[in-house]
């Protein structure tokens, strides 16, 4: 086929790329894109995208998930860096209207002509609406773009308004009546959604159970057993005749059954299947199948060798096929034989997974037992709600196909085995866990993670070859699982498995004196209720081989236990033995900067600050020759502090009413608000009264990693509350709570907790949050990857922190009650305690004799610590004796009785 | 300074013990900075560490990676049976004992500095710290 393209003579001089045009702009045209940047390293092609929607090309797959992130940009798919090569044209918002084969042009919505030389179809499909009468009414949806997706969450919370009524003893809700129409995958995350915003929920399934092309019988009663459990009713067997309008409002007010039956709604969704948009493809006159779709052949090729499809809009052996994996594998076709090569699509694997929060179903291969003479192996538990199936061959051997619904565990590691035989009998594997399944080695070419295409021996690959070290190593190298998730854990394991047999270190011990992980630790301090270092190095240490002493740890288990100790309450971090486990930032309650001198930062809570503060703060800086700096935090940093001066710049501080900021710890830093609504015009809750609350609660609460919150009055999210660890944003009706931003070297946004929390509400989310986090997370590891690799992601945190799935909540609430209970300033502790003040002399036998090295040059009206050379340059030089800073109190030596 | 006895080694080098503090004065298991003066009246600063057993280490003050006067500021631990200390600036680890260098951490020394801290004889007597700062006659 290359020949053909040396023909096409449509682009001048010989080293032209010649250009491809992708019509359509959703999943799998962003796969082709990505597959073609980075394959065609020679840049041969040229590609020009073109998208209906107004946006780049988005996780449809994950669309239920906008409820929750309410971001567009979230869903965004891939690298954006993609859209800004130079070899690739995205055209928004551009939609095709024509192709001219004959001239191989495409025409777009404004009668824009652009030439191709290759012209790929990947316009997808559309929601059907099926012909019941009604099905144009308002209020009903269907459920297929983000702006349905945007539509339906309206026009749910203008029903919810209009129902609310005050009424003396208070507001009374309406509640908001919505139905779906189709039971399959779809229409059960549309239920989810409307549950999602506060509507009732009701499926409407013709066939006789939920899931039907993906469940069986058996799994669709379990199904449908989880699906009324999570407050979702299920009408199976049901064909809706029609869909009337309310008297009085014209909008959609009742369904009528076939069956006579009828139901009172205000919002319906239509979830009943697709249509291929093969409009383009039928103007042109390209085959189309009996049920649409631009029909090709097994390299996704039209009857025109200059046209291709993919995706849903492509029939190929005969059907389309409404999965994005699949659709990835098309692209990722086209993209070889473009490319010279002779790729072939291998056959669908229509394995699916639910992604409805708390309700487990999956299904691969043949679901049904269709093949014939195979084998069902059955576990059914219907009290918990579970039902798993293994379809099998004839000898019990191969593996053919699963279902399973409740407890979808073994479908990440069985999934791959498809068509493989199985080790040891079959129903072991469908057994609950830990029951002694056996582990799968799984060969290379098992495919992990369908939405990517991975296979296992790509992941070994990327451990082997590319020198991954980490799940998330892998991640960027593979792109499995970066889609939908659900293949994750796999992915680590073989990941694990394959660095352990490479010799490199997975062990989640901290260092040489702890086989465990800071989580694994922090428990057994609990349970074992240790109080020291030394008891617990005692122990819990590892005893090196012929010692019968663990040894005295390091400057990497030390401050892990300093810290664990502050998180569970063990008094000032200088109390005792404590002092010895503090890096040198929490041992001086101050940072540590390059010439050894510190900065000092006092607490400002909400970045609100006095006049008269402020005039202390600057007084403070001029009296001991300090640097100042604003920080990000919002508070003021004074740096070139020495050892023997911080003693006197805290008392003067202290003595003003400042207290410790903690820009030393691992801990809460600061609580970065807006001015929100007691000045703002556009703020609606005060968010600075709300930051200076959170900061007073959560300061001094020792974490594995720091801590930064912010607050915002409105939804301009002035505050950056995103970009921090706990995020606050005011609703008109409360506050949403967002977790895991961070700024630093991997920007993260925070996604959604929870959403319209009264005040209270809002902190007991945030006690619960930050007291799971400090309990389970590794060390130095921040809240964004820690919310990552927690078991579940964010779905089991927000289960554990507003449902107590875990039954810890009463446990959380009190150590937060606790450490907000103890709280002690930790300068003013200090400067009450001879015994901890002595520590700050500079020398031993000179403990105020300043640190003679030291030496400052001028900068913008401020001191700076002066360079090597600058140094070197003597009197002469730019040193400048003066910026050392007053020595306070002369220097003595210190008396020695001999 | 109180400078309690001089002698010379066979190297001709003068030993110079110096009485530096009171064992109590320093905190088990951290390290406390030392001002002292060499015989020709040049300053040194020395890093002294008190362990859990009250026996004392002494090493240079300077941390030969950042360049900055603070090894008494790291922390103290072991590595097997030797007693360590790390840098608080880049996090090197050195032999209490000897001063070597255990782990780099990728890093190389500043200019004009060793990868390795001098180490200083150290006895307590009598509940005193007295350090050796040999230097030349």
């Amino acid at each position: 086929m290359t020949s053909e393209h040396s023909t096409t003579g449509s682009t001048p001089g010989a080293t032209a790329p010649r250009h491809v045009v992708v019509v359509g702009g959703g999943m799998v045209a962003q796969r082709f894109v990505e597959a073609l940047r980075a394959r065609d390293t020679a840049g041969a092609w040229r590609v020009s995208l073109f998208a209906e929607e107004p946006r780049k090309p988005y996780d449809r797959v994950g669309l239920t998930r906008y409820f929750e992130v309410r971001d567009a940009e979230e869903l965004t798919l891939g690298d954006p860096a993609l859209w800004d090569d130079p070899l690739v044209d995205l055209h928004r918002d551009c939609q095709v209207v024509a192709i001219d084969r004959e001239a191989r042009t495409v025409t777009d919505r404004l009668g824009t002509v652009h030439p191709y030389d290759e012209l790929v179809l990947a316009t997808g499909s559309d929601a059907a609406r099926p012909p019941i009468p009604g099905n144009e009414l308002p209020g009903v949806f269907v459920y297929r773009t983000i702006d349905d997706v945007a539509e339906l969450r309206g026009w749910v919370e203008a029903k919810r308004a209009a129902g609310r009524v005050e009424t003396r003893g208070g507001v009374v809700e309406k509640p908001v009546r919505g139905a779906v129409i189709g039971g399959g995958l779809l229409g059960l995350e549309a239920a989810g959604a409307l549950k999602a915003l506060g509507a009732q929920a009701t499926v409407v399934e013709f066939g006789t159970h939920l899931m039907g092309v993906q469940v069986d019988l058996g799994g669709g009663q379990a199904l449908k057993r989880l699906i009324n459990d999570k407050g979702i009713a299920v009408r199976a067997e049901t064909a809706t005749k029609e869909m009337r309008p309310h008297r009085r409002t014209g909008h959609v007010g009742r369904m009528d059954f076939a069956d006579g039956g009828r139901l009172d709604v205000d919002v319906v969704v239509m979830a009943t299947g697709v249509r291929p948009r093969d409009e383009l493809a039928r103007s042109a006159g390209l085959p189309v199948g009996e049920r649409g779709g631009a029909v090709v052949d097994l390299t996704c090729r039209t009857e025109d060798p200059h046209v291709w499809a993919i995706g849903e809009v492509a029939c190929i052996e005969g059907r389309c096929i409404g999965l994005v994996a699949p659709g990835n594998t098309m692209a990722e076709v086209v993209v070889d034989q473009l490319l010279g090569g002779e790729a072939v699509f291998p056959g669908a694997d229509t394995a699916t997974k639910l992604k409805l929060s708390g309700v487990d179903v999956a299904s691969f291969g043949d679901a049904h037992g269709r093949t014939e003479d195979c084998i069902e192996i059955v576990w059914a538990d219907p009290t918990a709600g579970v039902y798993k199936k293994l379809v099998m061959s004839d000898d019990a051997k191969t593996l053919l196909g699963g279902v399973f619904v409740g407890d979808a565990a073994p479908y990440a590691s069985l999934r791959p085995m498809l068509g493989a035989q199985l080790p040891g009998d079959p129903a072991a594997f469908l057994l609950p866990e830990g029951t002694g399944a056996p582990d799968l080695e799984l060969p290379d070419e098992a495919n992990v993670c369908s939405c990517n295409n991975v296979s296992a021996g790509t992941i070994r690959g990327a451990v082997t070859e590319h020198d991954c070290t980490s799940v998330g190593d892998v991640k960027s190298c593979t792109k499995a699982g970066t889609t939908c998730g659900a293949c994750l854990p796999l992915v680590k394991k073989i990941t694990e498995t394959e660095m352990t047999k490479a010799g490199i270190e997975v062990s989640s011990a901290l260092c040489e004196h702890f086989e465990m992980s800071r989580a694994q630790l922090f428990d057994a301090v609990l349970v074992a209720d240790l109080h020291s270092f030394s008891e617990i190095i005692e122990r819990f240490g590892v005893r090196p081989d012929g010692l019968t002493s663990p040894g005295r740890g390091c400057d990497i288990c030390k401050p892990v236990v300093g810290s664990i100790l502050a998180s569970l309450g063990n008094g000032h971090i200088l109390s005792g033995e404590q002092a010895a486990l503090q890096d040198t930032n929490d041992h001086m309650l101050a940072n540590m900067q390059k010439d050894g001198t510190y900065s000092v930062v006092p607490r400002m809570p909400g970045g609100e600050v006095t006049p008269e503060g402020l005039i202390v703060v600057g007084q403070v800086a001029k009296d001991f020759g300090l640097y100042t700096k604003i920080t990000g935090g919002q508070r003021i940093d004074m740096f070139g502090a020495r050892v023997e001066q911080l003693p006197e710049i805290w008392r003067r501080l202290v003595d003003a009413g400042f207290e410790s900021g903690h820009a030393y710890g691992k801990s809460l830093r600061t609580v970065k608000s807006c001015v929100g609504s007691t000045w703002c015009r556009f703020g609606v809750q005060d968010s600075v009264g709300m930051a200076v609350e959170l900061e007073l609660r959560y300061r001094g609460l020792r974490s594995p990693h720091k801590l930064k919150m912010g607050v915002s009055g409105c939804a301009r999210e002035c505050a950056e509350a995103r970009g921090k660890d706990v995020g606050v944003i005011a609703t008109d009706k409360g506050w949403n709570v967002y977790v895991g931003g961070n700024g630093g070297q991997t920007p993260k946004h925070a996604q959604l907790l929870a959403e319209d929390l009264t005040s209270e509400e809002m902190l007991r989310a945030i006690d619960r949050f930050l007291m799971l986090y400090i309990r389970t997370a590794d060390r130095l590891q921040r809240t964004a990857p820690w919310v990552e690799e927690y078991e579940g992601g964010l779905d089991a945190i927000r289960e554990v922190v507003l449902e107590d799935s875990l039954g810890i909540a009463a446990d959380l609430d009190a150590a937060m009650a606790a450490h907000v209970e103890g709280y002690e300033d930790e300068w003013k502790a200090v400067l009450e305690d001879p015994e901890k003040l002595a520590r700050f002399g500079s020398f031993v036998n000179a403990p105020t004799t300043p640190d003679p090295t030291l030496a400052y040059v001028p900068e913008r009206g401020q001191k700076r610590p002066a360079t090597p050379e600058e140094i070197a340059a003597g009197p002469a030089g730019p040193v400048d004796p003066s910026l050392s800073g007053p020595v306070l109190v002369a220097g003595a030596t210190l008396e020695v009785r001999a | 300074m109180t400078v309690i006895h001089a002698t010379t080694d066979t190297t001709g080098a003068v030993s110079r013990w110096t009485a530096v503090c009171r064992l109590d004065d320093l905190a088990p298991e951290r390290g406390a900075a030392a001002l002292l003066e060499r015989a020709d009246g040049s300053t040194v600063q020395v890093a002294v560490f008190r362990l859990l057993d009250d026996s004392v280490r002494a090493v240079q003050q300077l941390d030969p990676y950042s360049g900055a006067y603070v090894m008494s500021r790291g922390i103290v631990g072991s590595r097997g049976v030797e007693p360590t200390v790390a840098s608080p600036i880049f996090k090197q680890v050195f032999a209490l004992d000897t001063g070597r260098c255990l782990e780099a951490g990728g890093k190389t020394p500043k200019p004009g500095l060793g990868a390795h801290l001098e180490p200083f004889d150290v006895e307590v007597r009598g509940g005193v710290v007295h350090l050796d700062i040999a230097g030349p006659a």
